[in-house]
């Protein structure tokens, strides 16, 4: 085991996204899971910023990653409220389905 | 050695949380999963010194948007199971592009571009060293970072709106009390004076 250093968090940080990303892809029929996924990937973002603002003693970094955190939640209700009109128009949550636009 | 001991701790059962947020069959328990995940996370923020911010990540990720998360789930009555198939045929892309994923990133990493000794050393905001987090927090935020702070909150705002006008439908068939119907009663439409004749009734 060595000293927990910068690296370290890096690591934890881009191992997390890396699950994100899988996640979107495994689940991508299941838009309440993507939503999750995303949130995993903000949350590693988050790490990143708070490891660079302490090991470069910087406070400036904490402050954005609240802002970061302000706009996942915001994000969240905003997609979760189209998931339940989602439902309540189509009858399903599946990715596949809402093709309405021809998208 | 401790703090370095509670960091594998920490980052071992996050990731393992974050595994399971993944793979799990049943929602309920992807969202039970993703708790753990912002539980842990929050120890590694407190572990690094920024306990405003581990602080928050359990206000704002357990206490609010988890607790969403579960409202949805409950509220939504759908077969899960289904949305499951085909699981294993996006399996292989899946995790193929996050191996891959993952190895450039650990590259970029360890390529020593992010190194203590490459950070800058100029610093925007240093860190002060006699004050508790919270206070120094405090003391950039709502001062340097008064207008993008006001902005974060202008974004709630519409956010709640969004939502609130999002999932907002007028049922037909539903009685409500209409105010201004209630206000706008006269003594007219309201009270009829209808003289009874003893022994006779009204009918």
């Amino acid at each position: 085991m060595q000293d927990v250093g910068l690296t370290h968090f890096l690591i934890l940080a881009a191992t997390l996204f890396s699950i994100g990303v899988v996640g979107i892809f495994i689940n991508r029929k299941n838009i309440i899971l993507v939503l999750m996924c995303i949130e995993l990937m903000l949350l590693s973002v988050n790490i990143n910023f708070v490891a660079f603002s302490t090991f470069a003693g910087d406070i400036a970094g904490q402050i954005f990653s609240f802002f970061i955190l302000t706009v996942a939640a915001a994000e969240v209700s905003i997609g979760l409220a189209i998931v339940t009109v989602l439902f309540r128009n189509r009858g399903s949550i599946e990715i596949e389905q809402s093709n309405l636009m021809k998208g | 050695m401790f703090p370095d001991l509670m960091f594998y701790v920490f980052a071992s059962v996050m990731l393992i949380a974050a595994l399971g947020v993944v793979t799990a069959k049943n929602p309920i328990f992807s969202v039970l999963f993703l708790i753990l995940t912002f539980l842990n996370c929050s120890g590694l923020f407190i572990l690094m010194g920024a306990e405003f911010l581990g602080l928050m990540l359990v206000l704002v990720y357990v206490g609010a948007i988890a607790v969403m998360f579960l409202f949805v789930l409950m509220t939504i009555d759908i077969d899960f199971a289904m949305l499951k198939e085909g699981y294993a045929s996006y399996m292989p892309v899946g995790v193929l592009t996050g191996v891959v994923l993952l190895v450039e990133l650990i590259l970029a990493v360890k390529s020593g571009l992010f190194s203590s000794d490459h950070l800058i050393t100029q610093t925007a905001m240093p860190i002060p060293t006699d004050t508790q987090n919270i206070t120094a927090i405090g003391q950039v935020l709502f001062t340097d970072y008064l207008a993008p702070f006001q902005l974060a909150g202008m974004v709630l705002l519409v956010a709640m709106i969004g939502a609130i006008v999002l999932t907002f439908r007028r049922r037909e068939g539903v009685k409500r009390q209409n105010i201004t119907e209630q206000v706008l009663r006269t003594r007219k439409e309201a009270v009829e004076l209808k003289k009874v004749k003893s022994g006779q009734g009204l009918v």
